[in-house]
């Protein structure tokens, strides 16, 4: 207390402690519903990308032109755009189709509307991620799989997606990183994630340089902590593959 | 489950008799990639407990031949029968019953020029993953049989390396392994030398050699000569997708009639 006075941070401290009066449980519970919608949008951009890379890759031509426009436009639009553009799309369908069934006007939850737009944005990437890594994946070890009887579906489960785990781990931890700041776009529609709940905090109370500081702060340590765990998953993805620094043995 | 297992092993076609049925029959076998034909018409009969050696210039159609055999290459037309057994074939040639592919595949075990270990897993998870996964056998028996199978090609001390850390006659060596594991009917190597250093080559053909001797059923496409006279039963040389002679190895070596398998025989010697 009497280190904080002396550099002048009392005042700084008592805005951000998480009792009343002070913002920081709003603050935490911003980050809380980022992370939430980060871990959401991540995960369903995996499961849209896998589904894009094998499309993109084995599909006929119908599909693979089909998933050639999701990628590019998504990945030319800038973000903010899409979410304007997917969050009041989607809800607007997604009323005039309970309008139809004869339903009223349906109440979407942030959480939810978040992770769909993000997801959707962060499949358009994976796809190209998890593409880049099956290709990588040396074909005699699917051709291996198929030539001992393996179904397809195995194959792909036992060695096409654990081999190219090596390939991918980089660009995922890169996507998750993105998926963590871009929920701050969310803002925009007015949800409250870290970034909403911060400029809240520091427009009722003026004290912009201290809020937003500590919201960077915040999105740092996100950053720090996923870079650890995403360090330990790549060290076993490729535990398989001879590292580089150390040569062969 | 028991059913389903029972409904899978088909009774083999009539045409064979059980005491002198082929291991492997090839009739009359076309492939064609686009508008080039590779193989023009091949027959070939491998008895149980032969060993078949395939011999023939660069782009002759070895591999392709032996790949059509386990359809990693649909034929164009032709047949192929194992151990008795016709796989269906739709009018193009494709497999007309996945399941029996798949079933068929792990009776024929292939041993691949560039190994193709599956790189994110250990040597005795190589070798147990298709008795575990594919044939459904419980974990530890999987186990114990791969740890025996990996003493057998000289491996017992690496069962927890994984592939890219080993040699090439390392990996060769745990890819016969892991073909093993599936106690395979017949055994299709490519080329199983043609990638490792001059110095790895014998390990290698000790260990073929080996279950050649043992009386293993192998169709082996190989460059070496000398092991091809040495082991083989039969030797097919190949030339431009045909079968241009074949024969016990020492006619085919000791006294070859065609011309071109004469050429041949000089010019890798
Ligand atoms: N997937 C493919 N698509 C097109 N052409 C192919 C394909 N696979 C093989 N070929 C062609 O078929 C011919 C026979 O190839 P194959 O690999 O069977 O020869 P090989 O006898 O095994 O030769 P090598 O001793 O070099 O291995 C070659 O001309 C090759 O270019
Ligand atoms: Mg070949």
């Amino acid at each position: 207390m009497i280190i904080l006075e002396w550099l002048g941070l009392a005042e700084s401290a008592a805005l951000l402690s998480l009792s009343a009066p002070g913002w920081g449980s709003n603050l935490l519970r911003g980050l809380a519903n980022s992370l939430q919608i980060a871990f959401g949008a991540f995960g369903m951009g995996l499961i849209i990308g896998l589904f894009g890379a094998y499309g993109k890759l084995y599909g006929g031509p119908v599909l693979r032109d089909l998933l050639a426009i999701y990628t590019t436009v998504i990945r030319a639009v800038p973000e903010l755009v899409l979410i304007l553009i997917l969050y009041y799309v989607g809800t607007d369908l997604i009323n005039k189709a309970a309008a139809l069934m004869g339903y009223g006007r349906v109440e979407i939850s942030g959480v939810v509307a978040g992770i769909w737009v993000l997801g959707i944005v962060q499949g358009a990437y994976a796809t190209e991620v998890l593409r880049g890594a099956i290709l990588a994946v040396p074909p005699g070890q699917i051709e291996a799989a198929r030539a001992y009887g393996m179904p397809a579906l195995m194959t792909m489960r036992r060695v096409t997606i654990p081999a190219m785990m090596a390939f991918a781990t980089p660009g995922l931890a890169n996507l998750w990183l993105i998926a963590t700041k871009d929920t701050a776009l969310l803002a925009v529609v007015g949800f409250n994630e870290l970034t909403l709940e911060t400029k809240q905090a520091a427009s009722s109370t003026r004290a912009y340089f201290t809020f937003f500081l500590a919201a960077g702060g915040l999105y740092l340590m996100v950053t720090l902590c996923s870079g650890a765990v995403f360090a330990r998953i790549e060290k076993w993805a490729r535990r398989g593959q001879p590292s580089l620094r150390e040569g062969r043995s | 489950m028991p059913s389903a297992a029972l409904a899978d092993q088909a009774p083999p076609t009539a045409q064979a008799t059980a005491t002198q049925r082929a291991a492997v029959q090839v009739e009359d076998l076309h492939k064609s990639f686009g508008n080039l034909e590779v193989l023009k018409g091949v027959s070939l009969t491998a008895k149980q407990g032969d060993v078949v050696a395939i011999i023939g210039g660069s782009g002759s159609g070895k591999s392709t031949m032996l790949r059509c055999i386990n359809f990693l290459e649909t034929p164009s037309a032709g047949k192929i029968i194992i151990d008795g057994e016709e796989i269906e074939m739709r009018a193009d040639g494709s497999p007309a019953n996945r399941r029996q592919i798949e079933r068929i595949r792990t009776r024929l075990a292939m041993v691949f020029q560039s190994f193709n270990l599956w790189s994110h897993r250990t040597l005795l998870e190589n070798v147990i993953e298709v008795p575990v996964h594919v044939l459904k056998q419980p974990r530890a028996e999987a186990i114990a049989k791969a740890r025996k199978l990996l003493v057998r090609v000289g491996l017992a001390d690496k069962e927890e390396a994984f592939p890219a850390f080993l040699s090439g006659g390392q990996q060769q060596r745990a890819a016969i392994a892991r073909a093993l594991a599936v106690d395979p009917g017949v055994m299709l190597f490519d080329e199983p030398t043609s990638a490792l250093d001059p110095e790895l080559v014998g390990e290698v053909l000790t260990v073929i050699r080996d279950l050649a001797a043992e009386g293993r059923t192998m169709l082996l496409v190989t460059h070496e000569m000398r092991f091809a006279r040495e082991v083989a039963d039969h030797v097919v040389y190949l030339y431009q997708g045909r079968i241009e002679e074949q024969g016990p190895p020492a006619e085919v070596f000791g006294n070859p009639k065609s011309e071109r398998l004469q050429q041949f025989l000089k010019s890798v010697s």
